[in-house]
């Protein structure tokens, strides 16, 4: 620190202008390119929102909103913000792993690219593949089971602002100070000993959207086990809802792990206890052992959710009942129970020794079992169907494929004697590459395809979502067959520069794969484009794909409660069969609903939430006590809110029930 | 359930009669109070009269009782019991604590073989260490 009196040193703590990238350097001025582009567009979103002065509409129906759809959508599109952001760091990583040999060092130096590297992987799988499938879960799982909203709504909303206070630390870490270099996992020594905020912006962050997971998976829990229609038994819920179950289940019992893990590793950076170093008998390897005790049920976590996309569209598009659903149910549990067996697998090489090491190899393995089950149960649902190949059904057979060979991989790596080859090389990010994209990525736009005519009442464009699918799944092989390859030659990862030049034309093809996905992206951005821009003439009716699940029994979009009458479910395939026993919507008798009312506490919250970790990064501490305090203020002050519902009169219920989008399917889809 | 709960969804659920805990007595509060009284006088006795001279078997011993010590809290002051929201406290309780037993159980497992396996400061190595 430089000679600046006292009183700045308590205003400021840590901060000062050079930890701004004001320096003439290479990296400094892509950051500043970075800032001025993200100023810009920023600038203009805002001015735009105030010329057409729609501020107080965003505060009052969308911020403030508790409605469990609006919140779905909100959460989809922090996902995609956040996978441009993180796309990004991937393709600056493939430029610079593709040019930097010999004596070309590329063009990012190494301290930028570890920030690079971490950034990219704790942005993916935080606040892109977790808030899609929170967006996914949030918007369809209530409308599956018949349920108005979820069953705490004003936790939904905290939850929401939690996750977005944690997206502002990482983004504001790009411009203020750095990120950390300690990988996405953040492991100790390197982690611990770190200078600067990086590790701290990536541990607040963490905690921060961590909470809200965690709050997302209680209140999913007890909607699915509290809210479901009369009739909907457990085992006729449909597969997308036993997911979700699963995965809740599995966020309520790992997430605390993360929290409790990264609590430790703060204590060690900032008050110098030793959980994770050698000194006073701690331990580096019970941080590596704790976080992927959270880390491996996080990666179901995340590919559950789509499991059940996965069946719900195979089942629709093949007009037929999912095969085997039992089997599904069985499998998605044993799923999930087995993946809290084999964390192990990620730490072979740390010497456990062959009992332990054999242990967690063989439950590594059983998990393909119901994964298989699950594989066959998809391709006998289209066996004998008539299958229509739209856009959401393209998405599932390229999963099928790309996520069949991707799990193939992964038994090999379960392969304890193997993976102390394969551990840390390239092999192993293709491999995790293979699962997400082709599994969690590819599930997610399926995903987004099939809901999307139900959440807004038309059709996203065909054209360019088939780009889309094309580019992705040609990209996704280009991009990473030939780090199947160099990890079989024993490249390891997270290198910035190699010397062997015979290696180079491997990453210059991956680097062509990742413009390949760098088009699939932007195709989709052009799909959504096209799809608005137009929305007239995709107009669709309230059942565009002949849906079978009751979320397709209402309008699209459906009225904010849902369902005016609350349906009662007879069978698995809820409206299947309403549409077989010639169901006809009641026109009449609307009673008026009672409705949660929105509210502000949680956007207070996620930026006092900001403050607090911008405060504890920079060691600013009287802004992180008095927003610590804020928070506890805030919440409190909430509890006394008493007029927490509003009633939607029986004339608006019927109001709407008679003009909303109530088209027959198909009509109008035939643009 | 019944339709007009659910019109209400909202708040549907929770409140269902019959489906709630069981609030307790003052005699099963006092049974638990006395209890737990005497599982926390026990150790105390142990560790501050120097009762048992094995350490270890002390420090087993006051573990066993904090064991019992739980299910006492669980069963008296809160209410566990296998009826109580249609078993569904029972089972989340049994569920919670496989995943504490496995966390904690294979946590331990793995550290003892890394320790064994890995620590560098193996006494054959610290003697070579310091003859050297």
């Amino acid at each position: 620190m430089d000679h600046r009196s006292e009183i700045w040193n308590f205003l400021l703590g840590n901060l000062s202008l050079k930890v701004l990238p004001l320096h003439n350097t290479l990296e400094d001025r892509i950051l500043q390119v970075t800032f001025a582009v993200v100023a810009i567009s920023g600038l203009a979103i805002f001015g735009w929102v105030t010329v057409k002065r729609r501020w107080g509409y965003l505060w009052r129906e969308w911020f403030t909103t508790v409605d469990h759809k609006k919140l779905g959508i909100m959460y989809m599109i922090l996902a995609t913000v956040m996978l441009l952001r993180g796309f990004t760091d991937a393709i600056m990583m493939r430029i610079q792993q593709a040019t930097a040999f010999g004596a070309n060092m590329g063009y990012l130096p190494p301290t930028h690219y570890d920030q690079i590297f971490t950034a990219h992987g704790a942005i993916m799988i935080f606040f892109v593949a977790m808030a899609y499938i929170v967006g996914l879960m949030n918007y369809v799982m209530p409308t599956q089971i018949g349920a108005r909203d979820v069953a705490f709504p004003f936790l939904n909303n905290l939850s929401f602002w939690l996750t977005v206070s944690g997206v502002m630390l990482f983004m504001t870490s790009l411009f203020v100070g750095s990120f950390s270099r300690a990988g996405w996992l953040g492991y100790p020594p390197v982690s611990e000993y770190q200078l600067g905020s990086g590790v701290d912006y990536y541990i607040w962050g963490l905690q921060l959207s961590g909470l809200g997971t965690l709050l997302t998976g209680i209140n999913f829990v007890v909607t699915i086990l509290k809210m479901r229609a009369p009739g909907m038994s457990l085992m006729k819920m449909p597969m997308f809802t036993w997911t979700s179950l699963c995965t809740s289940g599995l966020i309520v019992v790992t997430f605390p792990i993360l929290t409790a893990a990264l609590f430790l590793l703060s204590l060690d950076r900032y008050v110098g206890t030793h959980f994770f170093t050698n000194d006073l008998g701690g331990n580096v390897m019970m941080y590596i052992n704790l976080i992927w005790i959270w880390g491996h049920p996080e990666v179901y976590i995340l590919i559950l959710p789509l499991f059940g996309v996965f069946s719900e569209i195979v089942a629709t598009f093949s007009g037929k009942r999912l095969f085997g659903y039992s089997s599904m149910v069985y499998a998605t549990v044993s799923i999930m129970i087995l993946s809290y067996l084999v964390w192990l697998h990620h730490f072979f090489t740390m010497g456990s020794g062959p009992d332990v090491n054999s242990f967690f190899a063989l439950t590594t393995m059983m998990i393909s079992i119901p994964t298989g089950v699950k594989i066959f149960n998809w391709l006998f649902t289209m066996y004998r169907g008539r299958v229509r190949f739209d856009v959401p059904m393209l998405w599932t057979m390229g999963f099928l494929f790309t996520f069949t060979i991707g799990g193939m991989t992964g038994v090999m790596l379960s392969v304890a004697p193997a993976d102390f080859l394969l551990h840390n090389s390239l092999f192993l990010v293709a491999h995790f590459h293979n699962v997400i994209i082709g599994g969690v990525v590819f599930g997610v736009f399926a995903g987004i395809n099939y809901w999307f005519p139900k959440a807004f009442g038309f059709q996203l464009d065909p054209f360019w979502g088939k780009a889309s699918f094309w580019f992705w799944q040609i990209g996704f092989w280009v991009a990473f067959g030939p780090l199947y390859v160099l990890g079989l030659m024993g490249v390891t990862r997270r290198l910035s520069h190699f010397e062997d030049p015979s290696l180079q034309i491997w990453f210059v093809i991956a680097a062509f794969g990742a413009f390949l996905i760098l088009l699939g992206i932007l195709s989709f951005l052009m799909q959504l484009y096209v799809s608005i821009r137009h929305r007239e003439r995709y107009a669709v009716g309230h059942d565009p794909w002949g849906g079978r699940t009751l979320e397709w029994s209402t309008s699209s979009p459906p009225p904010p409660y849902n369902f005016a009458f609350t349906p009662v479910v007879r069978e698995r395939d809820a409206w299947t069969d309403m549409k077989e026993h010639g169901y006809v919507r009641p026109r009449d008798g609307f009673q008026p609903i009672h409705m949660p009312k929105n509210s502000a506490t949680g956007v207070w919250i996620g930026l006092l939430g900001f403050a607090f970790g911008f405060g504890m990064t920079w060691y600013i501490w009287w802004l992180a006590v008095a927003s610590f305090v804020g928070i506890v203020a805030v919440a409190i002050g909430h509890t006394f809110n008493y007029h927490r519902e509003e009633t939607i009169p029986a004339e608006d219920v019927k109001q709407f029930e008679h003009t909303g989008n109530w088209k027959p399917a198909g009509e109008g889809a035939s643009a | 359930m019944s339709q007009t709960t659910h019109s209400g969804s909202m708040h549907g659920g929770a409140h269902d009669a019959g489906m709630g805990e069981d609030h307790g007595s003052l005699r099963g509060y006092l049974t638990g109070f006395v209890l737990a009284a005497i599982l926390t006088v026990i150790p105390f006795w142990l560790v501050m009269g120097h009762v048992i001279a094995s350490k270890p078997l002390a420090i087993l011993l006051v573990l066993a009782l904090a064991a019992v010590q739980i299910v006492v809290h669980m069963i008296y002051f809160l209410h566990l019991n296998t009826k109580s929201e249609h078993g569904w406290n029972m089972l989340a309780f049994i569920f919670a604590l496989v995943l504490v037993v496995i966390v904690l159980g294979a946590s331990l497992w793995v550290m003892y073989n890394e320790n064994a396996n890995m620590m560098p400061m193996s006494p054959i190595y610290q003697q070579y260490h310091k003859g050297g």
